[in-house]
C-alpha cells in the first residue's frame, strides 16, 4: 500500500488520496469518511499525508480568521440600497401562485379535464364529511340557558321518554342518505360519534317494547346501518 | 435580511476578499451580493444550504469586479493592498515559524487553487457543493484541490519547508 500511494503520486493521485482533505474538514458522507478511516489504518504513508493535511486545514482557518470583518459601512450601503429599491416584489405567495398557475397551463387539456373531475370528486367528498362534521354537532332542537350544551334538553323528559338508539352507519354512506334517513324514521342525533356510534332518538313519542324491537329491526335492514341497539 | 446578513456577511467577506484582495473591492462585493439575494430570494429553490448559494453568487461577483479591472493592475495593487510587516516565506522559515510560512504560500496560490483550498478547508464545503459554487464537475473539484496541495508543497519546499510529502 505504501509503495502504490508513493507510485500514485508520481502519477495521479488515488481516489482515497484526493478524498482525503474533504475527511479532514469532516464533509466526506458516512460510507467514504469510513473508506478513508480504513485506508489510513493501513497506509502510513497516507496517514503522514493526512498529517499535512490537517496543518493545512488548522492555518487555512488561521488565515481566514485573520482577515476580519467587513466595516459598518457595507451595511449601511445594503440596507440604503434596499429602502432606496422602487417596490417589493411580489410576496412569496404570489410568485407560488404564478408558479401553480404555469404549472396548470402547462398541461394538456385532456389532462387538464381529468385534474378537474378528480377535484371536483374531491370537492363533493370534503362536502360530505364537512356534511357530517355538522351532523354530528347537532343537538336537540332547543335548549335552555341553564342546560349544558352537551346535553340535549329531551334527555330531561321523564321516564316516558322517546326511544333511543346507538347506530354505527356503514363506512360509504353518503351525509344524504344519513339525511334521508333520519327524515324517514323522523330522527335526530343527539350524541356525537363515539366508537363511530351515533346516538339518535326517534320521534317524540316513547314507544312500547315490541315497538322499539320493530323499530330496530327496520334500522338493521337498511342498507347504510351497520348496527342499530336500543339504548334507554 | 438583517438575519441573514448577519449570520453570513462575515464568512462572504472574507471570501470575496480572498478572491478579490481589496477590502474596499470586497465591501462593495457583499453589499451586492446581499442586494442580489433581497431582490432573487423567491429564486433560491432550498437545493444547497444558503451559504453554497451565498457563497456561488460571492464568487460571480468577485470575478465580475476582477473583469473590470486589468489583471495586472489588480495584482499590483492587490499585492500591495496585502502587504503586511510579517516575514515573507523564507524569513519565516528562517524565524522556523512553519504555520506563518504556510500561511504565506496559501496567499501566494493562484486565485484557482486559492478559492478551492478555502472553500474545502475554511468553508467546509462538500465535493458536490464546491461543484456547485465554482460550476466544475465534482471529480475536477478533487482533482484540482489535490494539485493546489501540491503546488502548495512546491512553494513551502521553495522556501525551505519540508513537511514530508509529496
Amino acid at each position: 500500500m505504501m509503495a502504490m500511494s508513493k507510485k500514485m503520486l508520481e502519477q495521479e493521485p488515488s481516489e482515497i488520496e484526493m478524498l482525503l482533505p474533504f475527511h479532514a474538514a469532516g464533509t466526506l458522507s458516512a460510507r467514504d469518511a469510513r473508506r478513508v478511516e480504513e485506508a489510513l489504518a493501513r497506509d502510513p504513508e497516507l496517514a503522514r499525508q493526512y498529517a499535512v493535511i490537517r496543518e493545512e486545514y488548522a492555518e487555512t482557518i488561521h488565515l481566514n480568521e485573520s482577515l476580519g470583518a467587513p466595516s459598518a459601512r457595507a451595511m449601511q450601503k445594503l440596507f440604503a440600497a434596499i429602502d432606496a429599491e422602487p417596490a417589493r416584489r411580489p410576496s412569496a405567495s404570489l410568485r407560488w401562485s404564478a408558479r401553480i398557475a404555469g404549472f396548470f397551463a402547462s398541461l394538456s387539456p385532456r389532462t387538464l379535464a381529468w385534474s378537474a373531475s378528480l377535484g371536483a370528486l374531491a370537492l363533493l367528498l370534503q362536502a360530505g364529511v364537512i356534511g357530517a362534521v355538522l351532523v354530528k354537532n347537532q343537538t336537540s332542537t332547543y335548549q335552555t340557558a341553564s342546560l349544558s350544551m352537551n346535553e340535549p334538553v329531551t334527555r330531561a323528559l321523564g321516564p316516558e321518554a322517546p326511544p333511543r338508539a346507538l347506530v354505527r352507519f356503514a363506512p360509504d354512506a353518503r351525509v344524504a342518505d344519513i339525511t334521508a334517513l333520519l327524515d324517514n324514521y323522523q330522527a335526530s342525533i343527539v350524541d356525537g360519534a363515539k366508537g363511530g356510534m351515533f346516538r339518535l332518538q326517534f320521534g317524540n313519542k316513547p314507544m312500547t317494547k315490541d315497538e322499539i324491537a320493530g323499530l330496530m329491526s327496520r334500522l338493521q335492514g337498511e342498507k347504510i346501518v351497520n348496527l342499530a341497539v336500543a339504548t334507554p | 435580511m438583517q438575519v441573514l446578513y448577519g449570520r453570513h456577511h462575515v464568512r462572504v467577506f472574507r471570501f470575496g476578499l480572498r478572491l478579490v484582495r481589496d477590502e474596499q473591492v470586497a465591501e462593495d462585493l457583499i453589499s451586492e451580493v446581499f442586494l442580489d439575494v433581497w431582490r432573487q430570494a423567491g429564486k433560491f429553490e432550498g437545493r444547497s444550504a444558503v451559504s453554497t448559494w451565498l457563497l456561488a453568487i460571492t464568487r460571480f461577483k468577485a470575478l465580475s469586479a476582477l473583469r473590470r479591472r486589468k489583471d495586472g493592475e489588480l495584482d499590483d495593487e492587490a499585492a500591495n493592498a496585502i502587504e503586511d510587516t510579517s516575514d515573507n516565506p523564507e524569513v519565516a522559515v528562517q524565524k522556523k515559524d512553519t504555520s506563518e510560512a504556510l500561511r504565506k504560500c496559501l496567499t501566494a496560490l493562484t486565485p484557482e487553487h486559492r478559492e478551492i483550498v478555502d472553500l474545502v478547508y475554511y468553508h467546509e464545503k462538500s465535493v458536490e457543493e464546491v461543484a456547485e459554487i465554482v460550476g466544475i464537475p465534482e471529480n475536477t473539484v478533487k482533482t484540482r484541490l489535490f494539485y493546489a496541495r501540491k503546488k502548495l508543497a512546491e512553494l513551502l519546499k521553495a522556501a525551505g519547508v519540508e513537511r514530508g510529502w509529496p
